[in-house]
């Protein structure tokens, strides 16, 4: 409601600004393939990062669940992707099924997690879920024997790209003259998939099911009292949340063409939150802002650090991959700092400032 | 003529050693404002815990509009037609203070994710009655100018009436208010009373915890006077402060007790 009057007031600045973002990112990807195609592939991972952290802003953000293993979900979707569509079980399933195939897996195991821990609050529920997504990894890992199901440490090979009948996401074409590699192809679709999950968004917060949400992570006690079945509640926020990480799973899974369970380590739970926290949590633009930032800074660092270093002091001091995670790491401290509730705070904090408190 | 809305019946609550609550029965009938009054520590918020669903009696049973609520949970109760206020505000916080009360219309209203993310007809309906009900109640109660504020940042009156306000989304049958003029000065109180005749007449019965006497003398129809967990005495407010056993509850001896009835 509110961000809708504020719309109001001012519509024509805001489609301006609205027309400008969506052609610039539709320009983007050839003026990132023009330094490299690798920066095209890292915008890939930067969206599937948003995802992610939208879907972990449902959980952290709106109810007030501190999540530590969502990444678990990620790998659930992942690995359903990886294993529906390659040569390890020969199934080639196209992926318009596999997705939501991979969601609802993602979502069921995102109430068998909820299920256990309704009574958790806090830490507590930090550290059952920080287990549950351990349990998923090693599960990962150990699922080669007796039957190969996931093929353990070594992972799934050749895992199928995106086709849509002979249209293939992978493959470089030209078309209308313009250079289409298959980061290219498939940045269109991850942006398109983006724009939906957005507008999910944006309408669950501001819906009867949001406000329960909020209702819950403001004060459990006040909710049930006014009637919000907090048990029914909660599994839908962990399962909504789940389904997002599992749709990105699977695009992770078609653009890597590769996947063991090393990449759904704990750190990479952490990061997800980290880019909630961030960005400011429960505000969605926030949440969207700081996971593109957690993306890209590291990867600018990665390609900046030795340069910097060189023109300073004539010669290459430190390691680059050592620094790039110390002023990482630095950013983030000196955020919370100064920032404490993240980069763009959620409306609700914005005003919290504006209004003096009143005793 | 009278109809009985809530009867309780034995109800019991221990915590470890302690009697909370000792075979505690009454009944309220509709269109009542029921007081009920005790020393601190006589056991009125564990009653209203226990009638709420907060926490499960050891024994007893209430029987509300025609129904038992035997183990149900707080929402279930809430949906039932019992709301209430607590004792040490719980409001939403950071929330605004129209959104507490839209989260109060939860429980009448039915949109689920899939209304939310198509935002058919029938939800966007929905949401417009709920936003417009939910000022109706915030003007009701007196705190419509300050609906986009935070809850936390209300002046303390209008965080206990927000709290009203709230309740009554759920459209109660009965509404239980636990100390609603704690804190408040001469005037809040007093136009609080008008709130609580107000609520009466549009056909909502009140349970109502209060220390204030004065309150609880000129607006309640009936109260009942609990001690260390017993019900020591029940009646209209003239015969209660009479009663010597009310007497030697609060001031501990053989005193008379002369509280006005009017202000």
């Amino acid at each position: 409601m509110r961000n809708l009057l504020k719309l109001k007031r001012n519509r024509a600045t805001v489609w301006t600004a609205c027309a400008l973002v969506i052609a610039a990112l539709i320009v983007l990807p050839f003026a990132l393939a023009t330094i490299g195609t690798a920066w095209v592939r890292i915008t890939n991972l930067a969206i599937l990062y948003v995802f992610l952290a939208l879907g972990l802003n449902i959980v952290v953000g709106f109810a007030g669940l501190l999540d530590l293993g969502y990444i678990a979900f990620y790998a659930v979707g992942a690995y359903v992707y990886a294993l529906l569509a390659s040569p390890h079980f020969n199934l080639h399933l196209p992926f318009w099924i596999i997705l939501p195939m991979g969601a609802a897996l993602a979502c069921f195991f995102g109430v068998l997690l909820g299920a256990p821990t309704l009574k958790l609050r806090g830490d507590y529920l930090a550290i059952v879920t920080l287990g549950f997504g351990e349990i998923i990894r090693i599960f990962l890992n150990n699922l080669s024997q007796p039957i190969n199901i996931t093929n353990g440490p070594q992972g799934i090979t050749l895992i199928d790209p995106f086709r849509i009948g002979s249209f293939n996401f992978a493959q470089r074409e030209t078309i209308a003259g313009l250079d289409f590699t298959g980061p290219i192809k498939y940045y269109y679709f991850f942006l398109v998939m983006m724009a939906v999950v957005i507008v999910i968004n944006l309408r669950l917060q501001d819906s009867r099911i949001g406000r329960a949400w909020e209702a819950i992570r403001e004060d459990e006690v006040a909710a049930r009292a006014m009637g919000i079945n907090t048990r029914n509640v909660k599994l839908l926020a962990f399962a909504m949340g789940a389904s997002f990480g599992g749709v990105a799973g699977g695009m992770f899974s078609a653009i890597q063409g590769f996947i063991s369970p090393e990449s759904f380590v704990l750190v990479e739970s952490v990061m997800v939150l980290a880019m909630v926290v961030l960005g400011g949590m429960g505000n969605i633009w926030g949440v969207i802002l700081g996971a593109v930032l957690l993306s890209f800074v590291p990867e600018i660092l990665r390609y900046t650090v030795t340069p910097v270093q060189e023109a300073l002091f004539g010669r290459t001091l430190l390691d680059p991959e050592v620094i790039r995670m110390l002023l990482f790491g630095l950013a983030l401290v000196l955020m919370m700092l100064f920032r404490p509730a993240g980069i763009l705070p959620s409306a609700v904090r914005k005003r919290e400032l504006e209004t003096p408190a009143k005793t | 003529m009278t109809q009985v809305l809530l009867s309780a019946k034995g109800i019991t609550k221990r915590f470890g050693g302690v009697q909370a609550l000792s075979d505690v029965g009454f009944t309220i009938n509709h269109g009542e404002i029921y007081g009920l009054i005790g020393p601190n520590g006589a056991g009125k918020t564990s009653l209203f815990n226990v009638l709420t669903g907060i926490y499960v009696a050891d024994g007893g049973e209430f029987l509300f509009d025609g129904g038992s609520l035997a183990n149900m949970k707080p929402n279930d109760v809430a949906r039932r037609g019992i709301a209430r206020t607590f004792q040490n505000i719980r409001l939403f916080g950071n929330l605004s203070a129209l959104e507490n009360v839209m989260i109060g219309r939860h429980v009448r209203t039915h949109a689920g994710v899939f209304g939310a993310i198509f935002r058919n007809g029938a939800t966007l309906a929905e949401e417009k009655a709920i936003h417009k009900r939910a000022y109706e109640l915030l003007d009701y109660v007196g705190v419509a100018k300050r609906a986009n504020s935070l809850a936390k940042h209300l002046a303390y009156g209008d965080q206990r009436r927000l709290e009203i306000a709230r309740a009554l989304a759920t459209d109660p049958k009965l509404l239980a208010l636990d100390e609603p003029a704690a804190g408040m000065n001469a005037t809040e109180t007093s136009s609080l009373k008008s709130l609580l005749h107000e609520i009466r007449r549009d056909g909502t019965t009140i349970l109502l915890i209060e220390h204030d006497m004065k309150l609880v003398m000129s607006v309640c129809d009936r109260v009942l006077v609990l001690d260390y967990g017993k019900k020591i005495a029940e009646g209209t407010a003239g015969e209660v402060q009479k009663d010597p056993k009310v007497v030697q509850a609060y001031l501990g001896g053989d005193v008379s007790l002369n509280l006005k009835g009017t202000t």
